[in-house]
Formats: structure tokens, sequence, C-alpha cells
């Protein structure tokens, strides 16, 4: 089985992204291809570029809403496995947004699992990881480093709690900065568990948030930010933005707000002093270091790929450990050095 | 030790310096004399002496994580910092027992020294282990070197002067040169009468600002002084109590390293101050700034480098004269003093001579010899200014002469530190050599925010090899390169040194075969020299 791995792997990178021969389909296709498979909806992995969508069925709701209404798609359950030209194919919970899945293809007795982007840590708004055993294993590795470590969301967002807090005893907007589809609603969840106070949204995150709220994930009540509004004062006021909007003309509205930014690149000092943000708040949708080793080690692969992130010191580790480890060239959110990824 | 992380985590978690200010102020107010000298001292950028090397930390957080100790390396270099590393891989998240106040803590880095390393490896991994995170990285950065919060002196002393009701001034001044936190300090600091003035204790040196208009919107050339801006070590002479010191603007305390200076001085009246710089100066006239480098780095001189590079001072402005300070003085006044002084007592010490010009026109036809004359440009100072603290627009102008420029292009990358942590920031450039491009300068500064993050993404992308740290790029990348003087070189491959480097323009619109010649740079250095 090892030798047919290495001679004529199940799943390549390819130039159209990461490809199944044998199944006659592409993960996460950048190139046009006729049949995709879709981790989850962000933007680097879910491209308009197929004739045909298959995804769970949770996140078709939010590929509609990126990709079109027109598109082809084909809305999947968890673990109900499906047929694409010699494989079978299921898709597992990743844990990452709503909807985020893992591909399971076996063919031959073989199994491969890419997990697309994945997180083990408890959140309110999407469906748990769920651990799917295989050969070959192919894992994002954003945060590949033991400086990456995770507190649980829940304490993170208690941090958030208290320093709106501080914002409303300043009489100061807050305005949280958070990647518009999975993070923003991850926030508004945990935070129903200190309050029921309103929330306000920048443009971006309402269609995103109305889609979580349409699923069934609990939130705390949201209203949009009305910007030609003059008169209406945000003192005290928690404002959900994507990161784009930071430095905008969107935020001089505020000239008195604090700001913060949650993502897994604060937990070190300098990425968010480079940013110039009042407050880092590390909370992430990937997996950390511990996360990543946990994964692979309960998956029992024999071979570990690795498609996106700063893989250099994962993949020494695991070849010192006696894994077959190797880093993968794709165009997912590609160097998790930078911290150029909103999707964090 | 916990008031001194709060207060940290304050003021790296505001970006606003009136907020800053408040919560150094309220630190003040609680703290006790002895934590509160502590907390000043780090505050204003001192460091303890270096316990342990960092290489050895390196080696114990290894072992404590229990880490293979590339990793441990790898991890050094994403994060850029090591005190922070240390407390990401080791500290626990909950809250420490740490009760030890800031001075403990300090008392109980400097027993270390002088212990066996088992001692000190055994005491130091128990506190990362024991201790919170923000705890054990404030004690590994007191342990490490220096704190770096983003406060500035007179951030600083605002915040003390808040706390001690006392003018800013009267703070920065007592906090100049060299002094022992201990509570006879931090009294003497807050105190009302500064009855035991030290008598080393030099003026907060009196900045200029760079000249962005053109001169003559400053109005009558008859109201301003102009002076060469000479290149060499800006300096204050004291002669008080019959002792003498001299103070580099860096408050090093530089008296021992140039005695020829002192010997010139010693024959001035007691209760004087100079503000001047520090030239090498022969027979011929001044040396270029890389002599005096030779001089600098020595502790003491030996008779052989005082006959090569002897030394002058050039002394611009007189601060304090019979005992008294004239820092309010108009500068004409100053400069009357100043003049009356150095021709009654010495022919050794030598007066920054006004540049005389009728107008604005034959002024800056003068600054154009600048090059020749091996000084940076001119200083405008307005007649009637008085010495100020610090930098202050209006009176003190400084206006150099355009830097030399070169076209170069990018060779390697190498990750920043601190706040360019995890960022290629810091570059290397190469000129044309026959087909060969050679390295002629390491910059890091001048690029746009957002011209970092496009040429750290472009060096990620186009990078060919890595060696540790450092990655060398496609050689693709135009950059103009401003420096402010090119010497001769046997140190550096290219033959050549350049000073102050530092990116003008990122030239997108030029092809590496554009970049200049090393040739090109060599004859840069000639047509000083002529």
């Amino acid at each position: 089985m090892a030798a047919t791995a290495t001679n004529n792997p199940l799943l390549q990178a390819t130039n159209r992204g990461l490809e199944c021969t044998a199944g006659g389909f592409t993960i996460d296709p950048y190139q046009s291809t006729r049949i995709s498979v879709i981790t989850h909806a962000h933007a680097d992995h879910a491209r308009r570029v197929a004739e045909v969508y298959y995804a769970a069925k949770s996140s078709v709701a939010l590929l509609k809403k990126r990709l079109g209404d027109d598109i082809d798609i084909r809305g999947v359950e968890f673990g109900q496995p499906f047929q694409l030209g010699d494989t079978s194919v299921s898709l597992h919970p990743a844990g990452h947004v709503l909807g985020s899945a893992q591909v399971r293809v076996e063919h031959n007795g073989e199994v491969w699992v890419f997990t697309g982007d994945f997180k083990r840590d408890p959140d309110p708004s999407c469906e748990a990881f769920e651990l799917v055993p295989c050969d070959t294993f192919i894992t994002e590795a954003t945060f590949a480093l033991p400086v990456y470590q995770w507190q649980p969301g829940s304490d993170v967002a208690a941090e958030i709690w208290q320093w709106w807090q501080s914002m409303r005893a300043a009489d100061r907007p807050a305005i949280l900065f958070c990647y518009a589809l999975g993070k923003a609603q991850r926030v508004l969840s945990e935070l129903t568990q200190y309050t029921d106070l309103p929330v306000y949204l920048h443009g971006a995150v309402t269609p995103l948030t109305d889609i979580y709220r349409q699923a069934g994930v609990s939130m705390l009540p949201t209203c949009a930010v009305d910007i030609k509004d003059k008169r209406k004062c945000y003192n005290g006021e928690l404002i959900i933005a994507p990161p784009g909007a930071s430095g905008s003309r969107w935020v001089q509205r505020f000239p008195k707000a604090g700001t913060g930014f949650c993502s897994g690149w604060m937990r070190v000092r300098g990425n968010r002093r480079r940013r110039g943000y009042d407050r880092g708040f590390v909370l992430s949708d990937h997996a950390d270091w511990n996360g990543l080793l946990r994964t692979i080690e309960e998956t029992g692969a024999r071979q570990v790929l690795t498609t996106h992130g700063q893989a250099g010191a994962l993949i020494r580790l695991l070849k010192e450990r006696g894994i077959d480890a190797r880093e993968l060239t794709t165009r997912y959110n590609a160097d998790g050095e930078s911290d150029v990824s909103d999707a964090v | 030790m916990k008031a001194f992380s709060q207060l940290y985590q304050t003021l790296d978690q505001t970006t606003s310096t009136n907020a800053k200010v408040a919560a150094m102020a309220a630190y003040f107010n609680n703290a006790t004399a002895e934590d509160a000298a502590w907390a000043v001292y780090f505050l204003s950028g001192r460091r303890l002496k270096r316990l342990i090397g960092a290489s050895l930390l390196r080696r114990w957080l290894a072992e404590c994580s229990d880490l293979p100790e590339w990793l441990v390396e790898d991890c050094y270099a994403n994060v850029g910092d090591l005190a922070e590393t240390i407390a990401l891989l080791i500290a626990k998240p909950s809250e420490s027992e740490n009760s030890m106040t800031l001075a403990e803590q300090v008392t109980a880095l400097q027993a270390l020294s002088g212990e066996t390393e088992d001692l000190q490896k055994s005491i130091i991994t128990t506190w990362w282990q024991t201790q919170d995170y923000s705890t054990c990285f404030i004690v590994n950065k007191l342990l490490t070197g220096g704190l770096r919060v983003g406060v500035s002196q007179l951030l600083l002393a605002r915040a003390v002067a808040q706390h001690a009701d006392l003018p800013r001034t009267v703070i920065l001044h007592r906090l100049m040169g060299e002094w022992t936190p201990d509570t006879s300090f931090w009294h003497a600091l807050i105190s009302e009468d500064d009855g035991s003035a030290d008598i080393s204790r030099p003026y907060p040196f009196c900045l200029a600002s760079p000249l962005e208009d053109e001169a003559d919107a400053l109005g009558s050339i008859e109201d301003w002084i102009a002076e060469w801006k000479w290149d060499g070590i800006r300096a204050q002479l004291i002669h008080r109590d019959q002792q003498l010191f001299i103070w580099s603007r860096g408050e090093e305390l530089i008296t021992k390293k140039f005695p020829d200076i002192t010997d010139a001085i010693g024959a001035l009246p007691d209760g004087m101050v100079l503000d001047g710089e520090i030239l090498p100066w022969n027979n011929e006239g001044v040396l270029p700034f890389s002599e005096l480098q030779r001089r600098i780095g020595r502790k003491t001189v030996g008779k052989k480098l005082l006959s090569e590079v002897p030394c002058v001072f050039v002394a611009y402005d007189c601060m304090e004269h019979n005992g008294q300070d004239i820092r309010q003085q108009p500068l004409y006044q100053r400069r009357a003093v100043l003049t009356e002084l150095l021709s009654a007592y010495t022919n050794d010490l030598h007066l920054s001579k006004p540049v005389n010009a009728r107008s604005w026109q034959q002024l800056a036809e003068l600054r154009g010899e600048s090059r020749q004359r091996l000084v940076e440009g001119l200083m405008l100072k307005h007649r009637n200014a008085a010495f100020h603290t610090g930098r202050k627009r209006g009176q003190y102008w400084k206006w150099k002469v355009e830097p030399y420029t070169v076209d170069a292009v990018l060779l390697y990358a190498q990750a920043g530190h601190g706040k360019r942590s995890n960022l290629y920031t810091d570059y290397t450039f190469g000129v044309w050599q026959n087909d060969t491009l050679v390295p002629i300068a390491k910059a890091y500064s001048g690029l746009t925010n957002k011209e970092i993050t496009t040429l750290d993404k472009w060096i990620r992308k186009n990078t060919v090899e890595k060696f540790g740290p450092v990655r060398s790029v496609v050689t693709e990348q135009v950059f103009e390169l401003a420096f402010e003087g090119i010497n001769a070189s046997s140190r550096h491959k290219s033959g050549i040194a350049v000073r102050f480097p530092r990116i003008a323009r990122w030239r997108q619109d030029l092809s590496p075969e554009d970049a200049d010649t090393l040739a090109q740079i060599q004859q840069l250095i000639t047509t000083k020299d002529n």
C-alpha cells in the first residue's frame, strides 16, 4: 500500500488544485475544472472555477453567497460516502468554520484525508472536528511551531468581554477586527455566555452572520452600522469589522475607538505591535502546534503531507519520529510565516 | 512584580502617549521608592549587566520545554525575541504566585552573578516554570537586556513630573548622566530642592530638526547664525569642582577616551559646561569620520593612536558659566560668552565659527562646499534661541547636503526583530562588478509599511536559498539607496563602506541591469578626497 502511495499518489498538488485522477475531481481547485469538492467557503479554498461543486450541506448557503446563486452545487451530509469516478468520497467536520469539511478519499482500500483548514478546539458556531483514520494525511500547517498554543475560546471571549466593558466605562467605541466568515460568528456566539447586548456589524459581516443564524447558531443580537447616519453615537458599543476595514475611511467614522484584532498571529507580540492594534486576542480557527501533532498521531497515518503554512519544523520533527513527511506546494493561503492571511 | 508587569502591559497595549504617561504616573503613585527607582532605570532604557549568555538560555529552554534545540532556534527566529520565546514555550497561562517586588526580583537576578552554572540554571528554570506569562516575560526581559517598551525619555520625565508635581525639564535634567537606582536617587529625583546636585550631570542636549522648506522661508538671514554641521561625536564638556567630564549624546561618559581634549579644557575656568563636537583633526584639518571610529572603539587610547588620530573639540555653545545655568539667555549672548572664554583661556579648543553670508542664496552656495569640507551641511540657529531641551521645531535647523544615491539590487533578506519580527525587513543590496553583484550595504529603513508587506510577500515567493534566518532572493528588485558618506574599507568584500544607508525609493521601473556598478561608486570616494 505504501508503494502505491509513492508511485501513483491518490491526490496530487497540480496547478489545478489538489487533484484526484482516479476520482476525476479536484479538491479546492484554483483553475477551471469539471468536478470539484470544496472544503470550506474561505476565498483561498472556494473559487468559481468548477462546473460542479460538492460540499457539506451546511456550507452550501455560504458558498452560494460567495460564488453566486447559480453555481451547480450538491450539498452532502457529513459521513455519507458518495462515488466519484473509481473512488469513494466522504466529508467529515473539520471544526474550522460552519460547514467546513475534511475530505476522505478511498481507492483500492487505500485512504487519504485532506483537512482543508481545521481546529480541534470547541467552537459553538460550527460542527466539531471529527477524527478520520487514514493512510495518508494531508494537513494544513498554518501555525506549525510550538510557540503557537491556544487558550480555550471561551477564555478569550472573557478577555474580549472585559475589554468591551472597559471601553464602555471609558465611553468609547470598541472595534474588533475579525475575519468576516467564521471568526466574527464564533465571537458573537462565545459572547452569549457573558451578555445579551447587541453588537454592530460592518456591511461585509452581516450577510454571513445571517446565514449562520438561519443555520441555528446562537449568537448575540446584531445590527448594521449605518455609516450615513451622522447622529448615531457608538460610544460603548462593540463593532465587528473585517481586518480589511482597518485603516480605511470607514474606520475614520469612529475616531475615538479602541481597536482589537482576533487572530492566532496575535500570540506573538511583534505581529500585534506591527499592525498597531491596541489589543490582540489570540483566537484562531486553525489547529495549534499540539493540535497538529495530536491529530497526526491519532489518524495513524504513515505518510503526512502539508499544504500550507510554515511546515519546515513540523516536517523535520515528524521525520525524526520516523514518519514519512513532505511539503506540497499549493495556493491555499500560502505562506503562514507572514500574517497576510485573514482567514486565521 | 505584578504591578510592574501590569504597567508594562498597559504601556504595550496603547499607542496613546497620554495613556502611557497616566499609567506610569499611577505606577509611581503606588510604588515604593525602591521599586520606583528601578522602574525609572528600566523605563529609561537602562539595562542590567548581562548575566547569562543567550545561547546558554536557549539550551536551558530546550531542556525545559522538552523540545530539540533546533526547534527552539526555529521558534526564536520566528518570534524574534528570546524573552518572549521563553514565555511562549514555558510559562503557565494562569496567575503565578510570584510575590517578589521589582526591587527584590532585581536583587535576586543580580545575586545570580558569580554562582555556579548549575545553580543559575536551577533558579532561572524554576522561575520560568512557576510564573504566569507576563511576569515570566518581564523577568526574562530584565535578564536578557532591555525592556524596550516604547517609552521615550520625554514621556518618562512627564510621568515623573506629574507624580512629583515638578517641571518636566527639571526631571529630564536629573535623569541625565550616571546614577544608581536606589531610594536616595528616587527621593532626589522627585524632591522640591535638588541640593545634592551631582557635579558630573550634563544638561539635556538641544536638538535640531531637518529643514524641509526653502531656507529663505525662515525670514531675514540677519536673524540667523549659520555654522557648519560637523560630522563627529556630539558631546558636552563639564568643568566643575576642579573635575572634568565629557559626555556623549548617548549619555555615555567618555572622558577617558579623549585625553587630548581633557588636557585642553583643564585650562578653562571652573563652573562651566560647553556643547560641541569631538572631531578627528590633524595639522591639515578635519579627518573623515571613519578615523574617529578607530578612537571610539577603545576604552583607553595608546600613544600611537593619539598621534595618528588626534582629536579636538569644536565648541557650539555654552550652557553654564561661573556656575550659573545660562541656557535661557539668547544664543547671541551665549556665543559671546563662549567666544570670550575660548580666546581668553585656551588655544586648544576650537570655536565653531559662524559661516557668514549676506543672503540665503550665498549661504546655499557655501553649503555646496560641504562635501569638500567633510561636513554634513549647515546648522541654522536663531540668534535669540534658548538652549532648549530635546527637539523643538522652529529655532534650530539642520540643513544637510543631499545624500549620495545609488541604484542597487536586493540580494538577501532577513526577518527583523521586535515590531518587525516575522517579516523580512533587513535587506542586503549589491551593485555590479563585471558580471556579478557584490554586496555594498545593508538597509532597514525607508520603505512604507505597505511596501514592506508587498516586498515581504515577494521575498517569500522568490527565495533562492535559505541560510539559517537569511534568504537569498532572485536578483530582480532594484532600490535607490541614499547614504551620507563613503569610505574605502578593507573589511568589506566590495572594498567600500557607506554611512547611514537607507532606502530612498523602490525602483520598480528599473531592471537589475540598470543598477550601478562598483566602479561608479568608487569614483565617489575619489571625488571626496580631492
